[in-house]
């Protein structure tokens, strides 16, 4: 029995097996879309800012404002901080040289290599102050989906712009084509008496660098 | 494999863990004996009750969010044949490989298959519904491959040689000092200084695993979403160690239910909120990885693994699919909203119902799956309070549904008996009494010899079979010396 001959006589039978359970194909009813799709609030703006900087508190990631002129100098103050012992830094492979030109770019490491960097700095491709959600899409200022996993800290770069009220609206601003991660705050568990642990595998600390023009 | 002949085909037996080893009430009564286990649920249950309800009370436009859930779900199984044939499509256009699974049986060899295709004996597990259901683990054991589960709470069932007794929560029967002797016990390398410290516990999970993340070639999960229109596989989770799984290893297979899927990229703006807040209680949860085949970036680098198997799995759905009534249950996204607001869960814990399933959803999931006979006490697990209804995301009426699959339980009974059940004769002979309204006074009258029963106390507590059955779980008041129509007659000077 050959692997595709199965699979395929597979298909048939469960396809046969749906047509067969919904007999007449009666027609649904469209979905009613009255829930909310688009904001109160524009993107970027300095309500939404403040929602945005809450929520992700409230998920205890550090929310830290810079303007577009100084990023370099927030990051790596940010990266001072909370990498007190030192420990190398990788910075997707497109970073903008203005935000951090010292740092090591993503040249395919591998996983064990990458487990070497104790933190990572990216852009990212879209934010949502609703639920304090960062996306990354793997754009050149973002890099490969491992690099913002295995090291302990990641410290994502957010325009203000980027940051839009809720889901729909974020959804709306991705390519789906794309590898996509979702962020809210850093990795989390409750698995141990619903206790919350913050930093589990993912990076154990989440810093987010707020950019207003 | 049986030919197909028109007739709905459930879950094998003999394979996976759909059915328990004894009924509901037996297992019940054994669970609500532990108090340990009793006090573990109902702290755990009572928590994220709470958290659940402070932020769906967030959003206003809650109840419009449930009706588009259900309202999609609903028409993307009314047309689950097209969308599962474009999903397919689209996988395989993004460099995919689509697998078909009839049952349990059929995805397990071909994911056992795929497994040895690269030559690893390891592999690292993403918690997933579907790969329990169909005893994933063990199929693979039995081919020398080892799996290992990286879900915090799926590691401390796996290394306690347990069951899951939550679908979000698994290990939610263990309390911490549990936890620390199995990680003690079984854990390679771990510290012999590990305290019950929830954070040290997660701490050493961290370390176990990494070692298995960063060399592990194969990877499995499971999918909450697939998107047809756009080929787009869709994870939540929070650990990272799905993230882990789906980005490191080369191979990542993925086996879904085939009602897993939603229409249009859009259909997830709805998803994407009602999941997190109905399950974990978060706005969102840490993690959503969405991805399609195998990914390259903009400047040709690889990301993530460089082959994907998507299996396709059946396993009653297409029987559970149908039952008019019984199908809104495949509209189920697996939140686990309705345990925990369950008063029987909330006793008797997830062990009890015998399936992967817990709970008021699995008592209408499983016996669809398997077939009502297979999974008979289920449908019975449930006071029919309605709760589950109130909290679930999609909608689905749950209690409907429970007393639909008795109904069928009671046919079933009745077409495999020659003589009709004393309950089926004691509800004819209620509908012959109560169809006149002379016949009726007749027996209410009647019913005042049944007060001898009650003793000093008026209270009935023990009756002789058929009706011990009834007795064996409550205590029935006697019947009042005047009946109600004798007290109408007499204080409204009616005549009788």
């Amino acid at each position: 029995m050959s692997a595709t001959g199965s699979t395929d006589a597979a298909k048939e039978e469960i396809l046969q097996r749906i047509r067969s359970a919904l007999g007449s194909r009666p027609a649904a009813e469209p979905a009613p879309r009255d829930y909310r799709r688009a904001g109160a609030e524009a993107p970027g703006s300095s309500a939404l800012l403040d929602l945005f900087e809450d929520r992700l508190v409230d998920y205890k990631a550090t929310v830290h404002r810079t303007t577009s002129d100084h990023v370099g100098d927030t990051v790596r103050s940010v990266i001072a901080t909370l990498l007190p012992q030192g420990g190398s830094v990788l910075a997707a492979s497109a970073l903008p040289d203005e935000w951090l030109p010292e740092v090591t770019r993503d040249t395919g490491f591998t996983a064990r290599e990458l487990d070497q960097f104790a933190g990572v700095v990216t852009a990212c491709a879209a934010a949502a102050a609703q639920t304090g959600t960062i996306v990354l899409d793997g754009s050149p200022d973002q890099g490969r989906r491992a690099i913002t996993l295995v090291p302990d800290l990641h410290v994502c770069v957010v325009r203000a712009e980027q940051v839009v009220e809720t889901v729909p609206e974020l959804l709306s601003r991705l390519d789906p084509t794309r590898p996509l991660t979702f962020i809210s705050g850093p990795s989390a568990t409750s698995d141990i008496e619903l206790q919350r642990v913050e930093g589990v595998h993912g990076p154990r600390t989440l810093a987010v660098v707020l950019v207003t023009p | 494999m049986t030919t197909f002949l028109g007739l709905p085909v459930h879950a094998p037996r003999g394979v996976g863990h759909l059915r328990g080893d004894e009924p509901f009430p037996d297992a019940a009564r054994k669970a609500l004996a532990n108090t340990q286990l009793r006090r573990n649920i109902g702290h755990a249950t009572a928590t994220i009750r709470a958290k659940r309800a402070a932020v769906v009370a967030e959003l206003d436009d809650w109840e419009q969010l449930r009706l588009a859930g259900e309202a999609i779900k609903t028409a993307t199984m009314l047309r689950l044949d097209d969308h599962l044939e474009q999903l397919e499509r689209r996988v395989t256009e993004r460099g995919g490989t689509v697998h078909w699974a009839r049952d349990a049986n059929e995805a397990n060899e071909i994911v056992t298959r795929l497994v040895q295709a690269t030559g690893e004996s390891e592999v690292v597990k993403v918690k997933s519904m579907a790969t329990q259901e169909i005893g994933l683990n063990e199929a693979l054991e039995e081919a020398g491959i080892a799996a290992f589960e990286t879900d915090l709470a799926e590691l401390i069932v796996q290394l306690g040689h347990d069951k899951p007794s939550h679908i979000l929560v698994p290990a939610i029967h263990r309390n911490r000092s549990e936890i620390r002797e199995i990680f003690l016990r079984e854990m390679a390398g771990v510290d012999p200084e590990l305290t019950d410290d929830p954070r040290r516990l997660a701490m050493a999970a961290r370390a176990y695993l990494r070692r298995k993340f960063l060399s592990t070639k194969v990877g499995i999960s499971g999918a909450n979403f697939a998107v047809a229109e756009t080929g787009t596989m869709v994870v939540l989770e929070s650990e990272g160690n799905g993230r882990m799984c789906l980005t490191l290893p080369e191979t990542l297979i993925t086996v879904m239910g085939i009602e897993k899927l939603v229409p249009t990229w859009t259909d997830l703006e709805v998803f994407l909120q009602l999941l997190p807040r109905s399950s974990t209680g978060e706005r969102m949860n840490p993690y959503t990885s969405a991805w399609g085949g195998a990914h390259t970036l903009d400047d040709g680098s690889p990301d993530g693994p460089r082959d994907f198997h998507l299996v396709l799995l059946d396993n009653g759905r297409t029987a559970t699919l149908a039952d008019e009534v019984g199908r809104q249950v495949l509209n189920c996204i697996k939140c686990s909203a309705c345990m925990n607001v369950c008063p029987v869960y909330e006793r008797t814990g997830g062990h009890a119902y015998g399936s992967v399933y817990p709970g008021p959803i699995g008592a209408v999931l499983s016996p669809q799956l398997t077939g009502v006979e297979d999974n008979a006490s289920l449908p019975y697990a449930s006071s029919l309070c309605g709760a589950c209804f109130d909290a679930c995301p999609v909608r689905i009426d749950i209690p409907s549904v429970l007393v639909h699959l008795r109904a069928q339980h009671v046919e079933e009974q009745k077409t495999a008996r020659r003589l009709p059940t004393p309950e089926a004769v004691a509800m004819a002979a209620a509908s012959w009494t109560m169809s006149t309204p002379k016949r009726f006074a007749a027996a209410e009258k009647a019913s005042r010899a049944a007060r001898v029963l009650g003793g000093k106390k008026g209270r009935i507590s023990t009756l002789p079979p058929p009706l011990s059955g009834w007795s064996g779980s409550r205590d029935a008041p006697v019947p009042p010396k005047e009946t109600f129509r004798e007290w109408w007659a007499r204080t409204r000077d009616v005549p009788s």
